[in-house]
């Protein structure tokens, strides 16, 4: 039986080693879809969630979560199950869920295949951001073809298993990614976020239990299937198992996706990889997950720091959906919270108040603030303002949307001195 | 009569199927894309002809419509070019670029060129952040993503579309 080739940590964007695996044949001649098949022909689903579980495999959606530990929540009481693919991928200078649909998108079905599988899911909805409305179209002629290989469809492979994949477009809104938010939204009533519990696992989508997992998170599932939790374990720490997808951004020469094994450090992406600061700037921060993150003051410290879920906290920030957005001596805070707030005061739903109101006023603050029209006051007003959001909102944008403020603030203090 | 049904019913049909029977008003935001189809913006009567559709009210699907960014309820450019100033675009020169790209092409951002041809709109980040400047364009034929542009390269783009709409 062919193997899925792995060339030195690259577990996801392997395209880029294998330029044709977008080829449905080319997928399938290296073993695509054989581990689906023995999945579904000798497995049991709960053997398909230890492996995953035993892998360490967590969530790279943000929350970092033990998928497998996710899977076994799933009610056994309740059914039909359903699995949703989060691709809604809108934190600012987040992208790489989108490099791994567009062009590995066979191990990215796969994947999910394998996962449905393993909850008892029949049905896989893909909610991609509106903004991918081409990858969607390419998604649905690729599902399309999978049905006409009967690898989607009814009984699968002579068993009792049925398997269908449909997309579903959201239209804008980065509260969309937040997983009750976007079950709203595909129930077609507003994208808001409901109150938890009950989560998911229990009561999901049309009321029934739904695991949502991110589109990177999954796209691991069929070479972990594969080649096994030790070969997974391999790479990454003890507690971060396996590779990541950084997305590099900001001030560096080289910005891009990284396959990185968790725990390589900030100096080896952003120097090593991304080819370092722009005209040989000074570094200044480092937001370790996109827009909702706080900024790392970036000293050699921060710089020889591990990327993995256990390290980044030592340094008051999360690795989060690892998207690192680099800060050289150029940024001046008080543009970096002004824009940062602009953002979350659009995305912010309105359903609860604190949340509403305060990226509100922060707003203002902040628009004063950089355009120098305002005394020190008004930045202990913000820092207040920010501070009493935090543990009020109904969900996480409204905690997200204090971070950098709160952070730059502190660690920053020579730019916000009138 | 449903205008929207008899001119769509297959691809409504389509969408449909695509959620359990009892659950159709999942198809709210598909539907709103294809009434979007013509004209790239819904209209009122576009809105309760999908509230028929799905047995909800036309308030409901106007809520919908509301709460979303590529939903439009006006009438704006045929190509509506959205350029990405989102913070990690904007380290990398956005701003700037569409700063220029108004200049050159005297159209103001959230303003719609003379002859209704394009618009341009400032939006947030469009998972594109290693390649800005960027912009995606929405029109009838859907949304397309233009990346690491220059203001010749956009305009280059615009002139093309003067020439097909001739
Ligand atoms: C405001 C907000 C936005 C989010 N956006 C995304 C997103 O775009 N993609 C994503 O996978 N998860 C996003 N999440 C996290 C999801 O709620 C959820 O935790 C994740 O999809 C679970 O998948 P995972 O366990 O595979 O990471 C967001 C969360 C919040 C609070
Ligand atoms: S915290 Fe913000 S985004 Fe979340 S529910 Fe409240 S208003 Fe909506
Ligand atoms: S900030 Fe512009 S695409 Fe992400």
């Amino acid at each position: 039986m062919a193997e899925h080739k792995v060339t030195g940590h690259r577990i996801l964007l392997r395209h880029r080693d294998i330029p044709e695996i977008g080829k449905f044949e080319v997928y399938t001649a290296q073993g695509g879809f054989d581990t689906f098949k023995k999945v579904v022909t000798t497995m049991q689903p709960a053997d398909v969630k230890k492996l995953v579980l035993d892998s360490g495999l967590r969530g790279r959606g943000g929350a970092g979560f033990p998928t497998g530990r996710k899977w076994m929540f799933v009610d056994d009481n309740n059914w039909p199950h359903y699995l949703v693919v989060n691709a809604d991928e809108s934190e600012p200078g987040t992208f790489k869920d989108r490099e791994i649909m567009e062009r590995n998108p066979w191990q990215f079905l796969e994947g999910i295949m394998c996962s449905a599988f393993a909850i008892g899911a029949n049905e896989i909805y893909i909610y991609l951001r509106g903004e991918f409305w081409q990858l969607a179209h390419e998604l649905d002629r690729q599902i399309g073809r999978l049905r006409k290989e009967k690898l989607l469809g009814e009984k699968l492979f002579g068993s009792d298993y049925s398997l269908n994949i449909f997309t579903h477009l959201g239209a804008g809104a980065y509260i969309c990614g937040e997983e009750t938010a976007l079950l709203n939204s595909l129930e077609g009533v507003l994208g808001q976020p409901r109150l938890r519990p009950p989560f998911p696992p229990a009561v999901g989508l049309y009321d029934k239990p739904t695991v949502v997992n991110n589109v990177e998170t999954l796209a691991n599932v069929a070479l972990i299937l594969e080649k096994g939790a030790d070969w997974y374990r391999s790479f990454g720490t003890t507690e971060s198992a396996g590779t990541k997808v950084f997305s590099l951004s900001g001030r560096v020469n080289k910005p891009g996706n990284y396959e990185l094994p968790l725990g390589a450090t900030y100096r080896e992406l952003i120097y090593e990889y991304g080819g370092g600061i722009i005209d040989n700037k000074k570094i200044k921060g480092i937001m370790s997950a996109g827009a909702s993150s706080a900024v790392i003051i970036a000293n050699d410290e921060a710089l020889d720091t591990p990327m993995a879920y256990e390290s980044v906290p030592k340094l008051g920030a999360d690795l989060g959906s690892a998207s690192v957005i680099i800060l050289d001596e150029t940024v001046d805070m008080r543009w970096l919270i002004n824009k940062t707030i602009h953002f979350f005061n659009h995305e912010s739903c309105g359903k609860c108040t604190p949340c509403r109101e305060g990226n509100y006023w922060m707003r203002h603050l902040t628009e004063r603030i950089w355009h120098g029209q305002s005394d020190q006051s008004d930045v202990i007003l913000l820092d207040n303002v920010a501070k009493n959001m935090q543990g009020k909102c109904l969900c996480a944008l409204g905690e997200f949307s204090t971070m950098a403020v709160v952070s730059s603030i502190e660690r920053f203090p020579e730019d916000f001195k009138a | 009569m449903n205008q929207l049904h008899e001119k769509y019913a297959k691809e409504i049909a389509e969408i449909l199927a695509k959620y359990p029977a009892d659950r159709k008003r999942s198809a709210v935001m598909p539907l709103i894309y294809l009434a979007q189809r013509d004209g790239n913006y819904i209209t009122k009567q576009e809105m309760s002809e999908i509230g028929e559709i799905l047995e909800i009210t036309t308030t409901e699907v106007a809520s919908i419509v509301g709460f979303y960014t590529l939903y439009h309820d006006k009438p704006g450019g045929k190509y509506r070019i959205q350029v990405c100033t989102d913070m990690p675009c904007a380290l990398r020169g956005a701003e700037e670029f569409l700063v220029n790209l108004c200049e050159n092409v005297g159209v103001k951002v959230g303003e719609t060129s003379e002859d209704g041809l394009f618009s341009i709109e400032a939006v947030m980040c469009l998972a594109a952040c290693d390649k800005a400047p960027m912009f995606q364009v929405q029109s009838d034929d859907g949304i397309e993503y233009h990346e690491n542009q220059t203001v010749e390269d956009t305009r280059a783009l615009i002139d093309g579309w003067k020439k097909k709409e001739g």
